[in-house]
């Protein structure tokens, strides 16, 4: 049988799959502690020349931590952190070739946007003219041109941001530190500026490290992402992986919807493997984790990769019966809580694509239905 | 705005008459033309022109107005340090103290600081005049200077100066750079608030002053003691409108700084 691929995209660029890469960045057991709490807990992690990566994770999770000890403004209370192979232990901020993008952008109020983005260049003693020509260059790349003489409070949320960015690339610095880059922007112009910031690190070749608590932001816009819980990375990996093969329950809960149901392993027939649940007998053909018959297991189920039928389906896949709890139109799709049949009566989170504009079978609350998915669909976690 | 309502208006009125009428008084009596202080003899404004001959007067004045320029000068610089100490280097050993010891002078007894100082300047046998009086209202001013500072110090966005840091800027860079523009409005405020409190004040410039050092309120008390005089009113009309002009200042440069960050 021929291997499928997660997902429907084909990456080229996966340094990381490569033993030969050598990393741009590298954390080796680093650990921050702030009074008693462990920010940061023996975290190991590399970057690759070129990538955008993503530390995903709720706030107090390190990532952020994590990002500032690159930068300079921790210190490590051990471990080490390697860029281009230079330990950079007892490298003060302002000598460091990394360059941060501030959540709040920190413009300097009191300076044009001129001097807000020469004002990198100028401490490095470049010449006046060579300080006007990059700075020229710099709006030109985030298409500010003219805005030179504004202040930032004459400018709009987005127009403030590209400053930021412009600032924070003047000096060419090897990784870009972005926090939470899209946060203070509306929902239209993040998406816009998402794809912009895409293209643009796509265009200068640059290492971007990102902190962001969007999943969206993070499955958009990264290479790779790091989940990150407690200060310790749960799981790293392109998005698809970080999607569809969650490491543990607690990825697979906090990158998009999913649905759990618990219950055991009755048997393992090579990669199929059939789970008694709540929901009833469940069949998966997941060759993961490497479960003995009589464990404990859950399988997690993706909203979008279940089916609602009317009639009992035929075939080899799992099913379950249940009804129609409660509907959310989305517009793009309808979010359908199905509950399931039984003592426990679980709910199902269905996602139902809005592939027309009409359909011949509407759903209602209440109706008896049919759920169906795949034998391919689900993920088997642990416990 | 809310209206106000009659039982308001009187508690308003009642409170400001409480507060500045003899103020009032004091002032509309500086523009009597009788020599006699409780007669009204009609409105003239010749004792503002007597206040010029008296040389004793205005030497005080001169005196007065050097103390607190160079006290407030002083007490801003140090003002300056103790709140970047407090804000900007985090918790280090003894900063609780520190804190305590820096807000002390604003609930200590102006008397017994006074007395304090006299004993030290006698004690080190320092001659008594300028220096001493400058040095006695520093020691009551910068605690002032410092909250002030401190207090919009620790409303700055901490990843201004990161950013500039971030930047390239050395720590020095990022304080002339960053730092000190952005808290500029609150260093003038904590400098004007120090003078007026140098300014108009009395009881430590009594204790660490010495002959032929006398300063504008010593004058004044010490003429009040004779008799008041149409000339003292008009002088401490000066006064007041000099401290008057001063605080109305450092309060709309801390308003303006207030607004320019909302």
């Amino acid at each position: 049988m021929a291997r499928k691929s997660l997902g429907n995209i084909r990456r080229s660029f996966a340094p990381w799959a490569d033993p030969a890469a050598i990393p741009q960045v590298r954390f080796e057991s680093v650990t921050k502690r702030f009074g008693d709490i462990t920010a940061v807990s023996d975290l190991t992690l590399s970057l690759y020349p070129g990538e955008f990566h993503a530390l995903l994770g709720p706030s107090g999770c390190g990532k952020t931590t994590l990002m500032r000890m690159l930068a300079g403004f921790e210190t490590p209370d051990s471990g080490r952190i390697l860029l281009d192979g230079q330990d950079l232990a007892g490298i003060p901020p302002h000598l460091r070739p990394t360059n941060m993008m501030f959540q709040s952008y920190a413009l300097f109020p009191h300076m044009s946007v001129f001097d807000n983005i020469a004002f990198g260049l100028r401490q490095q003693g470049l010449a006046r003219e060579a300080v006007a020509a990059r700075v020229a260059e710099m709006l030109t790349l985030v298409k500010l041109e003219g805005f030179a003489g504004r202040r930032p409070d004459q400018l709009s949320g987005g127009q403030k941001q590209r400053v930021a960015l412009a600032r924070a690339l003047a000096r060419r610095p090897k990784v870009l530190l972005l926090d939470e880059p899209l946060g203070a922007l509306d929902k239209k112009l993040r998406e816009e500026t998402q794809y912009e910031l895409m293209d643009l690190q796509a265009e200068l070749g640059l290492t971007f490290l990102m902190v962001t608590h969007d999943q969206d932001e993070a499955m958009a816009m990264a290479d790779r992402i790091s989940v990150m819980e407690r200060g310790r990375i749960a799981q790293v990996g392109a998005p698809e992986e970080i999607y569809e093969m969650p490491a543990n329950r607690y990825v697979a809960e906090f990158v998009g919807d999913i649905n759990i149901f618990e219950g055991m392993v009755i048997s393992v027939e090579g990669e199929i493997i059939r789970i008694d649940s709540a929901a009833g007998l469940l069949v998966l053909d997941d060759p993961a984790p490497g479960l003995a018959t009589g464990e404990k297991a859950s399988l997690a189920l993706r909203p979008e990769k279940i089916d609602i039928l009317t009639a009992e389906p035929e075939g080899p896949g799992n099913k379950a019966a249940g009804e129609i709890w409660d509907i959310g139109y989305l517009g793009d799709f309808t979010m359908v809580q199905v509950k399931l049949d039984g003592e426990a009566g679980q709910l199902v989170k269905v996602a139902l694509p809005n592939r027309s504009r009409k359909t011949e079978t509407p759903i209602a609350w209440d109706d008896r239905v049919w759920l169906s998915w795949d034998v391919e669909a689900g993920i088997l976690l642990r416990g | 705005m809310n209206r106000l309502r009659a039982p308001h208006l009187l508690a308003l009125v009642f409170g400001i008459a409480f507060l500045y009428l003899p103020i009032l008084v004091l002032v509309l009596y500086s523009f009597n033309a009788s020599r006699l202080v409780t007669v009204w003899g009609g409105f003239s404004t010749r004792w503002y022109a007597a206040l010029l001959q008296n040389q004793a007067l205005l030497d005080a004045a001169w005196l007065s107005l050097k103390v607190a320029l160079v006290s407030a000068s002083l007490a801003t610089i140090l003002g300056l340090l103790s709140a970047l100490a407090l804000g900007r280097f985090g918790r280090f050993a003894g900063r609780t103290l520190f804190a305590g010891m820096i807000a002390a002078p604003l609930v200590m007894p102006e008397v017994i600081t006074g007395l304090a100082l006299l004993l030290l300047f006698v004690g080190l046998d320092a001659e008594r005049g300028f220096w001493t009086v400058t040095i006695a209202h520093v020691t009551l001013t910068a605690c002032f200077a410092t909250i002030v500072i401190q207090a919009r110090l620790v409303m700055l966005d901490r990843s201004l100066e990161e950013a500039a840091q971030d930047l390239g800027a050395t720590p020095l860079r990022v304080f002339f750079a960053i730092t000190l523009p952005m808290i500029a409005p609150a260093i003038l405020a904590g400098w004007l608030l120090a003078f007026t409190l140098s300014l108009d004040d009395l009881v430590l410039a009594s204790f660490t002053s010495g002959p032929g050092s006398t300063t504008l309120p010593m004058r004044i008390y010490s003429s009040v003691r004779l008799g008041v005089t149409p000339e003292i009113n008009a002088a401490s009309t000066l006064l007041i409108a000099l401290v008057a002009t001063v605080v109305v200042l450092a309060s709309l440069l801390i308003k303006r700084d207030a607004l320019a960050r909302t």
